[in-house]
């Protein structure tokens, strides 16, 4: 049994290098303070194994990262946890970070001879903080990218070397696969290979000047093995614990939207341990930014180096130790005010929310028959009328307009409804709604338009209002078919079972007793103008052609209210036209369906 | 190796610590590595999926002497996240051997999966990696051809009279038998 050990041993040497370290010397014995080295380096390794793991499905390209990272999510084996467990081993090392920094201020283990030691800590902590910030893009999601945008933005206004270093980061001037392809070498290579090359020297130097013990020393001097190395153990299991639990609570890491810049994201910021500088920034008046953002980080920075040197002076290493808390607090209470405010403030609230329903309302489309196209998953959003339908009707027609009583979107314009409220238009309940004497002339019809006073309103009110019982059952009918008509989804079952009535009620509609056609025209080559055609009343080629042009004389002509030609006046595109019809109408993709 | 440190008088506590570091330690590591490697064998739960009969051509595109003329297969394409419609996903030749009647072979070489040629002056088909030649019904020619079986035959429907549509497969390459790749 020992022959091959000791053939190996005599080629390798490994025995003396095991040796050396696991019996290096622990003054004072094992103790739980010195395990934060230990944790960092196990996250290190974690991270250098889930992330070779996410390399095998990950592609840097502004059409692939999202998409690739979209697949390892909610396609791969085990996805959604790898990439959890990536995500918050990085924050677990942000924070261990910080712990770690402050037992070596506390313990005193930053003076002499341990001051290259603890620049060598301060550049590792820099280098995970840039991992942290490369990582964030690279999932290509609106989070990422909008706050990328920001921080490299700040990148920039660097004195002298700012634009320039920005412009190489970004590769180019603006964002796309240059972007990505660095940040990912940057993030996967250059960065990480800095990193390991560093904790070879940190823990070098740390083996060369031993452990600084933190006095009075309990025990006598023990060896690494096995007592140390336990309570190491114990604590990496502690971290991985605690990382599990929130891979678990938030079921891995989250996805936003596919990055688009025409898309405006106020839900953007930085990783939560970011937002001390994202928050300190605010305090600084256009101009001035350049010392929150670089100069004050770096005056930190600054001092942070040369707390070795300020620890040589009588009260010095009070000093340090209370500018570090100083420090932790500051950013704690920053970091506290930005989380407070943004809670506070409704506006950021509905975007975070509006930002979620865009991130699941994109995956629905991936899944669906159609699947991702080569352009890119961006584009399913873009052609997706549940979901631009709202932000086209709050911007274009929600000043008149109402949508459920809002503006589609949960906000509430400026002046009261001058126009109808198009929730569940042209189906039996809206023209129901429409043909009431006591809702006619209310803001959800007419009661805001100048049509109020109209021959519409006045037919229902008079002539309606006197219809006898057989009359209302007539109307009925009449409404079924002229709703028919629009060929509503919602609709199809109901539509289907009362294909007699509707039948009925065609005639009805054309017929003179409703007295509808002595304005309107139904299926008919008609003289009669100044007021709608019912002929396809809601359906797609009538919404298009209606908000394209109402005060064309197929529908208001010369009565036309205040709405304008949103396609004849290229105030709309004709994709958006038809996305806002498709929205009315209910038409949109339905997970399950074809 | 080592004798046991006089810190630790007790050999019982000394081997539970040493157990259980060693027990923990490997634990944290298992976690990451096992997540990682699900991920890396997400490829063997990709089953071959047989496509619909797909129409490539036309029987008039079809010269009547029967020599085989290629055609590119278009299809659906899924290729991870991306699914792509009515792209080449391959290509067959094509040749009449009767009325209304025609064969179609996959162009992929059985043997190393190479694009085999045909060759109009001397009626075969030839595969440029390990000159494997291949009669016009796809038999092997030569005996000592290292190709283990014939061109892979597909199976080919005549709709409408004219419109030749075609299930495409592709086989795994190597093998006597034709196992769907």
């Amino acid at each position: 049994m020992k022959a091959p050990t000791n053939w190996l041993d005599h080629r390798t040497g490994y025995k003396k290098l095991l040796h050396e370290t696991l019996f290096e010397n622990v003054p004072g014995g094992a103790r739980w303070r010195y395990v934060w080295g230990s944790t960092l380096t196990f996250c290190f390794a974690v991270q250098v194994i889930t992330g070779l793991a996410l390399w095998l499905g990950y592609s840097p390209g502004a059409h692939t990262a999202w998409e690739s990272v979209y697949f390892i999510q909610h396609e791969m084996w085990g996805g959604w946890f790898l990439r959890g467990l990536h995500h918050f081993t990085a924050q677990a090392m942000t924070v261990l970070l910080v712990l770690h920094l402050m037992q070596v201020v506390i313990d005193g283990a930053y003076k002499a001879p341990r001051e290259v030691n603890f620049w060598f800590g301060l550049l590792l902590l820099l280098l995970v903080l840039a991992l942290s910030l490369t990582g964030y893009l690279l999932p290509w999601d609106q989070k990422g990218y909008w706050a990328t945008r920001v921080a490299t933005s700040i990148m920039a206004i660097t004195p002298v070397v700012g634009p320039g270093l920005q412009q190489v980061l970004v590769g180019g001037s603006d964002y796309g696969h240059q972007t990505l392809t660095r940040f990912f070498a940057l993030h996967a290579g250059v960065i990480p290979g800095a990193i390991a090359g560093l904790i070879v020297l940190h823990v070098y130097l740390f083996r060369r000047h031993g452990l600084t013990p933190k006095e009075p020393r309990r025990k006598p001097d023990a060896p690494f093995w096995p007592e140390q190395v336990l309570r190491d153990a114990v604590a990496c299991l502690a971290v991985l614990a605690v990382v599990l639990f929130l891979v678990v609570r938030y079921h891995g890491a989250e996805l936003d939207a596919p990055a688009d810049p025409s898309e405006p994201f106020s839900a953007a910021r930085p990783e939560w341990y970011f937002l001390f500088l994202f928050k300190l920034l605010k305090y600084f008046p256009g101009g001035t930014e350049v010392w929150g953002a670089i100069f004050l980080p770096g005056l930190l920075l600054l001092v942070l180096a040369v707390l070795p040197f300020l620890g040589k002076w009588k009260l010095g290493h009070r000093f340090n130790v209370g500018f570090l808390w100083a420090v932790l607090a500051g950013a704690t209470l920053l970091t506290w005010l930005s989380w407070k405010e943004d809670n506070g403030n409704p506006d950021y609230l509905s975007a975070v929310q509006a930002a979620r329903r865009d991130a699941e309302r994109v995956v629905v489309l991936a899944q669906s028959p159609t699947g991702i196209p080569e352009a890119g998953a961006v584009t399913l959003l873009r052609g997706d009328a549940l979901t631009q339908g709202p932000k086209l009707f709050a911007r274009n027609c929600a000043t008149c307009h109402r949508y459920g009583g809002d503006d589609s979107l949960g906000g509430q314009p400026k002046d009261p409804p001058s126009a109808s409220d198009l929730k569940g238009f042209a189906s039996r309940e809206w023209l129901a709604g429409l043909l009431d004497p006591a809702t006619v002339d209310s803001p959800r019809y007419f009661g805001g338009s100048k049509h109020k006073g109209g021959n519409m309103v006045k037919f229902v009110k008079e002539d309606v209002a006197g219809f006898s019982a057989a009359d209302q059952a007539q109307l009925k009918q009449a409404l079924a078919a002229l709703s028919a008509e629009a060929g509503l989804k919602a609709q199809s079952v109901a539509d289907t079972r009362d294909a007699a009535l509707i039948a009925e009620g065609r005639k009805q509609l054309a017929s003179d007793a409703m007295n509808c056609t002595s304005c309107h025209k139904f299926h008919e080559a008609d003289e009669n103008g100044g007021a709608p055609d019912l002929t396809g009343y809601g359906s797609r080629d009538w919404l298009v052609a209606f908000i394209s042009n109402s005060a064309h004389e197929r529908f208001y002509g010369t009565h036309n209210d205040r709405m304008p030609a949103f396609g004849a006046d290229q105030k709309l595109s004709e994709q958006e036209i038809g996305l806002i019809a498709d929205w009315l109408r209910g038409e949109w993709y339905v997970a399950g369906t074809r | 190796m080592a004798t046991p440190h006089p810190s630790f008088p007790n050999p019982r506590r000394d081997f539970f610590a040493k157990a259980s570091a060693v027990i923990i330690g490997a634990v944290t590591l298992v976690v990451p590595a096992v997540s990682g490697l699900l991920l890396f064998l997400n490829p063997l739960r990709r089953r071959a999926q047989a496509g619909d009969a797909v129409r490539v051509a036309s029987l008039k595109m079809l010269p009547e002497n029967g020599e085989p003329r290629r055609f590119p297969v278009l299809a659906t394409r899924d290729d991870a996240w991306n699914r792509t419609p009515n792209v080449p996903v391959g290509a067959v030749y094509l040749q009449r051997i009767g009325a209304g009647e025609v064969r179609a072979l996959n162009v992929t070489c059985p043997h190393a999966g190479c694009f085999v040629d045909f060759r109009a002056d001397r009626k075969h088909f030839l595969c440029p990696c390990h000159n494997s030649t291949f009669a016009l019904d796809g038999k092997v020619l030569d005996p000592k051809s290292p190709s283990p079986r014939a061109l892979d035959e597909l199976t080919v429907e005549i709709r409408h009279g004219d419109e030749i549509w075609v299930e495409f497969r592709n086989f795994r390459p190597g093998v006597k038998e034709r196992i769907l790749a």
